[in-house]
């Protein structure tokens, strides 16, 4: 396996190798319960805990877990902790925990996290997994509040419950419906991929004339 | 028996699982690039979706009264092995359906169509009879949306689009469409 410094270990998953917007992994619940940021943040942080509880039980118990049963011992960790998260959101903000419904429950089969047990957690000590797992649910919390900040904003002309674009804005009812999660990641990836071909262009333009000097030393 | 049929049209259609409520969505970006393809996995998925719905039903009725907090895990570890037993039977007792359905099986088990089946039908208190219902038309919605989103990314494939729409943001679109037009069974049933 490739060395990684620390730094490296905790700024990839933030940006660089984002699960959500990258990596394509955990789409259910980006999609299904960022129609506001409130809604986004919590499943957000719930999702970040999960992950960090069971990145540090999997590296801890690396050494105990036996091969085979690998898989089902990472997804028991998980359940674990998303019965703690669950039972927490729902002691202190019944509200939200009653409009995430049963995406609750449904952290335990986010691809993401188990992903990153066995990619990562299970293979490094605990410091490393620790590290791996804040940057990857910092990345996964980025990556819904820009789903729920546009999908808010457009669609009831609010940010966190608060006016922001005028009583006379006409909501964009779509965006907090079903399809609204859909268009707004398409539009986000499209918009990643214009900028990649960007930067992919760029380098090509700066070489060109030196390329053509060469050419024509070749044909000197 | 007019409720059992509602309960499969509306699973199938009006919430459709994977464009209203986007449950299944790795399979449906994933496997969704040749029409035969996503119907095998379809039918993968009706078989574990009808299974998981009986045994979350007998976990309901017999287990769980006793211990509701151990609901998602037991869930998971039951459904989990049963689907495995299930496989290697079919691997023993027809290979011909194993080589159709099997390399499915063990992917869809960590599905969250499979998982949120299990905690809608416990949520909604549903009985047996209700529960299968309620899975094979969840079951069909899945394979409906597979079937749509491959016949289109197949056609999609072929056509010329530019630079930055050639990755995962133009399947999203598309997907988006799809859940546009199903959002207009939503006036189907007024009860």
């Amino acid at each position: 396996m490739r060395e990684t410094t620390p730094s490296y270990d905790l700024l990839r998953g933030v940006w660089r190798e984002n699960p959500v917007l990258i990596q394509l992994l955990g789409l259910c619940p980006a999609l299904a319960v960022t129609n506001t940021v409130a809604n986004s943040l919590a499943m957000g942080l719930a999702t970040f805990f999960v992950l960090l509880g069971s990145s540090l039980l999997v590296s801890a118990l690396k050494k105990v877990i036996p091969h085979e049963v690998r898989i089902s011992a990472y997804i028991l960790i998980i359940a674990t902790f998303v019965t703690i998260a669950d039972m927490v959101l729902a002691a202190v903000v019944p509200d939200i925990h009653k409009a995430l419904g049963a995406f609750i429950a449904l952290i335990v089969v986010n691809c993401m996290i188990l992903g990153r047990q066995e990619a990562f957690a299970s293979k490094r000590p605990i410091g490393r997994a620790l590290l791996d797992a804040v940057g990857t649910g910092t990345g996964f919390v980025i990556a819904l509040l820009m789903m729920g900040t546009i999908r808010e904003v457009l669609g009831y002309g609010t940010f966190l419950g608060i006016q922001v674009l005028g009583a006379r804005y006409e909501p964009w009812v779509i965006m907090i419906l079903p399809p609204g999660g859909f268009f707004t990641l398409g539009f986000l990836l499209l918009a990643f991929g214009w900028w990649k071909t960007r930067q992919d262009m760029r380098p090509a333009v700066r070489e060109w004339p030196h390329g053509v000097a060469s050419a024509d030393r070749r044909v000197a | 028996m007019g409720e059992l049929i509602w309960i499969l049209v509306s699973a199938m259609l009006v919430n459709n699982f994977t464009l209203a409520l986007f449950l299944g969505l790795c399979p449906f970006m994933g496997v969704s690039a040749r029409v035969s393809t996503a119907l095998r996995m379809g039918a993968a998925n009706i078989f574990v979706l009808v299974i998981t719905s009986m045994t979350a039903w007998a976990l309901n009725t017999y287990v769980l009264d006793a211990a509701p907090y151990l609901r998602l895990i037991s869930f998971i570890v039951v459904i989990a092995s049963l689907v495995q037993i299930v496989e290697m039977t079919i691997k023993k007792v027809s290979p011909k359906l194993f080589r159709e359905l099997g390399i499915f099986l063990p992917l869809i088990t960590t599905n969250c169509a499979i998982l949120g089946l299990a905690i809608f039908q416990t949520n909604r208190g549903y009985g047996f009879l209700e529960g299968l219902f309620f899975a094979v038309g969840a079951g069909l919605g899945l394979t409906l949306a597979l079937v749509l989103m491959a016949s289109i990314r197949e056609q999609s494939e072929l056509a010329s689009v530019p630079a930055m729409a050639k990755g995962m943001g133009l399947v999203l679109i598309i997907a988006g469409s799809l859940s546009l037009a199903f959002m207009g069974f939503a006036g189907l049933f007024t009860s």
